[in-house]
């Protein structure tokens, strides 16, 4: 169970928290103007990395406030954590 | 009656005599006795029947690890507990057990007879033969394999007993009470950690508790005498918590670990009534010391199951722990010096014993003093064969070939009464695995050992591949010192003198001269899975561990093989000639042993089960007789059944009611949420299918929701309050998740909106009046207020007081009937509610349900978000393309409803069905054909709301089917289990077309 440090509230129970999956899927501005296959890449292609991954979380029991964390997906370790509009940590790539 | 206590221990309390019974018959121990020590005192070794051959099979140890001593406690239809280990069992007055896994009784047992078939029942006999024909699973092979094989049984009655939850939070954790975990807990807690010691046992100590030998010592003390004195100076540390009888069940990551702590297992019944049973800690630790210890290895040779056969170590808790002897001619069979400590305390106590050794030779301390004590030693050789049918009585050694695959000379017949087996340690390395953790494998004594990569926990002791005491001492304070990033002293002047041990030989199946198919080596004796199984699977073409693992079910009973694992993954790597550290091990699972239901549940039991909501009316309807239906965590009116009616003659008598003259619903579960700033038109524009910019203020309007993926997602009537300002309502279900999907967009896609969200839900109550009568109603409770329809149209809100109470007053309908939503503050819903039954009693106004509610808008055909659709439905496909904006430029979904999977024909569509005869009511979820002759039928559809209409006086049912927009008209079929119903698709709205009720 892990332990997220919340960039609102804190260091939190996992159970508080529910995971929005992949970070940094911009929605497309003008969807109306993709095909179809750029559309289904935006609606249903994601990453799935066996390591360092970028996911959104959701203090959904507690601030309700959506941010990003970096995880390493093989090991559970978040090694960062930052606010939604922030620019992920190149450190990370 | 025979009496195998044949010393007194500080650990059994004489003074205090226990009976208790085993399989109906009584018998006595002392206090301080497990079930198993007790048995073994009265002379009983033979607990049970194994499980595919009902061989009979004794106790084998004294822990966790035991596979055969499996009991059923208590025969209470609500306190019995099956598969409890008689080895952990602490006796109490009064104990109840018997013997699990034999029909009719453990000395008889019919399914003995499979012993004798055994050449039948090879690996995967389950698979290959329970297979055909289909009908013979069910009423021969299921009844009998559930009689004569049986796992125990479960109680048949709610547990009565107390289960609790604690959460805690330490600087340092240590699992395991053994000399390592003492030295490291009174390290970390002298240097200020707040530090929890958890053992499983009753007391601490481990196995060096009752080491008693003179070769080894500590500071010139038996290493028993030294560690009381540790754990006397333990004792007195203030920041150190001592929890004994509790057992780590799971070790998750981040140092997140549950341990189960016993509470009154211990205790004879009386004693036990009205405490909490069990507890399960939730432990939170920033260091966690895992000094879990070992566990000894059995070995794998021709019949090495006999009752009287045990481990070697055993032995020796038995006879210097609980001062049981469990033999009078004992045989020890080893290929390391540990079994050497046994025979010296046998001798010591006066039991003839003799040492059967694999190796060659051996040059340790222990051997000298055994030889010096002229204990017979039979080096080199090997047990080939052992007899006796109910215990062991007699067995055959030969000696071993130069390279050990084999045997040469003669065959030694030896008689005794007891087999001590040691075939090395296996470190108990569950916990290091179980956080993340990686092991390596140490080629010289054939051990997986925790590799260290982890700076928040930390493996000691023998689990950690340290097996004599001054490694273990020494290497545990420096690893404690450096994890703990301390420099603790109080160790540096220990003197530790032991026993080296200097020569091994390990070979993982022992060899013999009848051919393995003849031979009944086994691995893991509580699934009967033996060495020829293995080879077999081999054979037949399984590698990798854990298939082998689930073809031969070794590893996979209660016990998850603490005992067999590393014999089969030895024999594996033998066979298969591979290195043995190369095939990597089964993955360790939680829990290390198993829970009970009670505790993982705790207090959530009976009315705390879930988190149960209310509306302000609920004690009305309690009152007047309301069954109720959950939704969610709501509990909502499902009808009133007035008289003794039952739900049918309820709901057709409430239907039929609202619609001639008025009804009144509870919607206040109804999800509200409170949308403000200067944006929140835009957003609504953004998340509904429709057009909102235009909405006037205090107008309502429906809205339907979409998920990107263009599928229904929720749906409601949406307020505007004033000009930045709205109240959106959403499905009972759906509140909170819709909510949250709100939140994410506006958070994560467009930060730039101004808009906030708070959830209203609980904030107002709401009741709902409609029908032809609801205007009159309404006119009575809000007599200033202009009802007429020019100004208070359909589809609109106005504001009032009732009795100086603000209330919203929103004109809509779920009903097709005229209808008023009141909402008002929570705190006056009751009030409201009852001054409307008041004012309506005149005009018969009628409470009803979700039931009837559902009747009632499936005549109008309006549908229900989650039981019309299901995820895959499309507005279009609800035929709902007039709620779908064509001049918007994007919505949430929009791009998916014109992909090449959403504009197909072929979709599945909402339509009507009527039944050729009206009486016939439709089961909902019933599948719809047209063709019932073709093979396989194809499935068209299924019904999603079926109903009996009061008001149309026939069946009415919304189903979806493939094509179904174009097949109006069109007759279809309801295959049923006895008959096929014929069935019309017609239109989905059945009643008032024309919306005239609306405005009546
Ligand atoms: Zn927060």
């Amino acid at each position: 169970m892990f332990l997220i440090n919340c960039p609102f509230c804190g260091e939190r129970d996992q159970s508080e928290f529910s995971s929005g999956g992949e970070a940094h899927i911009v929605r497309p501005k003008q969807p109306t103007e993709l095909s179809d296959d750029e559309w289904a890449e935006y609606l249903f292609m994601r990453k799935n990395i066996k390591g360092i991954q970028f996911e959104r979380w959701n203090h959904v029991h507690g601030c309700r406030k959506w941010f990003n964390v970096v995880r390493d997906t093989s090991n559970d370790k978040i090694l960062s954590v930052y606010k939604m509009g922030e620019k992920p940590p190149v450190n990370y790539k | 009656m025979p009496n195998y206590r044949i010393h007194k221990t500080e650990y059994i309390d004489e003074t205090k005599r226990v009976s208790f019974k085993y399989d109906g018959k009584t018998y006595f121990g002392y206090e301080g006795d497990t079930l198993a020590s007790a048995l073994l005192a009265n002379g009983i070794h033979l607990v049970g029947r194994s499980f595919k051959y009902h061989r009979p099979r004794g106790i084998v140890s004294c822990g966790a690890e035991e596979p055969n001593a499996i009991c059923q406690i208590g025969s209470k239809k609500d306190l019995t507990e099956p598969n409890v280990r008689a080895t952990e069992l602490e006796l109490y007055e009064g104990l109840e057990a018997s013997s699990q896994n034999c029909w009719p009784n453990v000395k008889f047992d019919i399914g003995g007879i499979n012993n004798f078939i055994s050449p039948l029942i090879p690996a995967g006999f389950y698979y290959k033969t329970f297979m055909w024909p289909k009908s013979f699973w069910k009423k021969v092979y299921e009844p009998l394999i559930r009689l004569s094989a049986g796992l125990g049984k479960s109680p048949t009655e709610p547990d009565p007993d107390i289960y609790d939850h604690k959460y805690v939070h330490y600087d340092v954790l240590v699992i395991g009470g053994g000399v390592s975990g003492i030295i490291a807990a009174k390290m970390a807690a002298k240097n200020n950690f707040k530090t929890l010691l958890v053992d499983d046992k009753k007391i601490l100590g481990g196995s060096t508790i009752y080491q008693n030998n003179e070769s080894i010592k500590i500071d010139d003390k038996l290493s028993n005498e030294w560690l009381k004195n540790e754990i006397q100076e333990i004792k007195k540390l203030s920041n150190l918590t001592i929890k004994t009888r509790t057992s780590i069940a799971a070790y998750h990551g981040y140092n997140f670990l549950l341990a189960k702590e016993n509470l009154t297992d211990h205790l004879p019944e009386e004693k036990k009534k009205n405490k909490i049973r069990q507890r399960l800690w939730k432990i939170r630790a920033k260091k966690v010391i895992i000094a879990t210890g070992s566990i000894e290895r059995p070995l794998v040779f021709n019949n090495n199951d006999r009752p009287g056969i045990l481990l070697s170590n055993s032995i020796n808790k038995y006879l210097d722990y609980y001062g049981v002897t469990c033999g009078e001619n004992i045989i020890l069979f080893t290929n390391n010096d540990s079994a050497y400590e046994t025979s010296i305390s046998l001798h010591k106590k006066g039991i003839k014993n003799i040492i059967v050794d694999l190796r060659k030779s051996a040059s340790s301390e222990l051997i000298k003093q055994a030889e010096s004590l002229g204990i017979k030693i039979y080096f080199n050789h090997v047990v080939t064969n052992t007899f006796g049918y109910r215990k062991i009585n007699s067995l055959e050694i030969m000696k071993l070939s130069e390279d050990g695959n084999t045997t040469v000379g003669n065959k030694i017949r030896l008689s005794c009464d007891c087999l001590g087996m040691s075939g090395g340690w296996t470190p108990m390395v569950h916990m290091h695995t179980q956080s993340g953790g990686k092991l390596d494998f140490r080629d010289e004594d054939q051990v997986f050992l925790p590799k260290e990569n982890s700076e928040d926990q930390i493996s000691v002791g023998s689990c950690n591949g340290d097996f004599d005491l001054e490694n273990i001492i020494d290497k545990t304070v420096n690893k404690i010192n450096k994890f703990l990033d301390i420099d603790n002293q109080d160790y540096r002047d220990t003197n530790i003198i032991c026993s080296k041990e200097n020569d091994k030989r390990n070979i993982w199946l022992l060899p013999n001269k009848i051919p393995l198919g003849k031979t009944k080596c086994f691995i893991d004796f509580q699934n009967d899975s033996t060495a020829k199984d293995i080879k077999l699977a081999l054979k037949e073409g399984f590698r990798s561990i854990e298939h082998v693992k689930r073809y031969t079910t070794t590893g996979m009973a209660t016990d998850q093989g603490k005992l067999s694992n590393m014999h089969a993954l030895g024999i594996i790597a033998d066979t298969a000639g591979v290195k043995m550290g190369t095939l990597g091990t089964t993955t360790f699972r939680p829990p290390f042993t198993p829970l009970t239901f009670g505790t993982l549940v705790g207090r959530n039991v009976g009315k705390f089960f879930e988190v149960v909501r209310k509306t302000s009316m609920h004690e009305w309807h309690v009152e007047n007789n309301a069954e109720f239906e959950n939704v969610g965590q709501w509990k909502r009116p499902w009808y009133y059944a007035k008289n003794g009616e039952n739900m049918h003659d309820a709901v057709q008598r409430e239907s039929k009611a609202a619609r001639d003259s008025a009804g009144i619903l509870d919607a206040s579960t109804l999800g509200k949420i409170d949308i403000q700033g200067t944006d929140a038109s835009e957003f609504l524009n953004r998340v509904y299918t429709n057009a909102w910019s235009k909405l006037a203020i205090g107008k309502c309007r429906y809205g339907l929701m979409l998920n990107e993926d263009g599928m229904v997602y929720d749906d409601g009537v949406t307020t505007r309050i004033s000009e930045n300002h709205y109240l959106m309502t959403t499905t009972t279900g759906g509140a909170a998740n819709v909510l949250s999907k709100l939140e994410d967009y506006l958070q994560t896609e467009w930060p730039e909106l101004d808009v906030y969200l708070t959830s209203v839900t609980d904030h107002y109550s709401t009741a709902s009046i409609c029908g032809p009568n609801s205007k009159k109603i309404l006119k009575k409770l809000f007599p200033n207020l202009d009802l007429s329809d020019e100004n208070f149209p359909h589809m609109s809100f106005k504001e009032d007081k009732l009795e100086n109470i603000n209330c919203r007053i929103m004109r809509i309908s779920f009903t097709g009937e005229l209808s008023y939503e009141i909402n008002i503050e929570s705190k006056y819903g009751n009030s409201l509610w009852k001054m409307c039954i008041e004012a309506g009693k005149e005009f018969n106004l009628t409470p009803y349900g979700t039931e009837t509610m559902h009747l009632l808008r499936a005549e109008k055909g309006f549908i229900i978000v989650g039981q019309d659709t299901d995820g895959t439905m499309t507005p279009s496909d609800l035929q709902m393309d007039w709620i779908v904006s064509k001049k918007k430029y994007d919505f949430i979904g929009k791009r998916s409803l014109y992909r090449s999977d959403t504009i197909r024909e072929d979709r599945k569509q909402l339509v009507g069905l009527l039944t050729d005869d009206p009486k016939e009511i439709l089961e909902e979820g019933a599948q719809i054909v047209s063709d019932i002759k073709s093979k396989p039928i194809d499935m068209l559809g299924h019904i999603t709301s079926s109903y009996f209409s009061p008001n149309l006086n026939k069946s009415i049912a919304l189903a979806v089917v493939r094509s179904g927009k174009t097949m109006k008209g069109q007759k279809l079929i309801i295959p049923m289990e006895n008959k096929n119903i014929n069935v019309t698709v017609s239109d989905t709205i059945f009643l008032d077309k024309e919306n005239k009720r609306l405005n009546a």
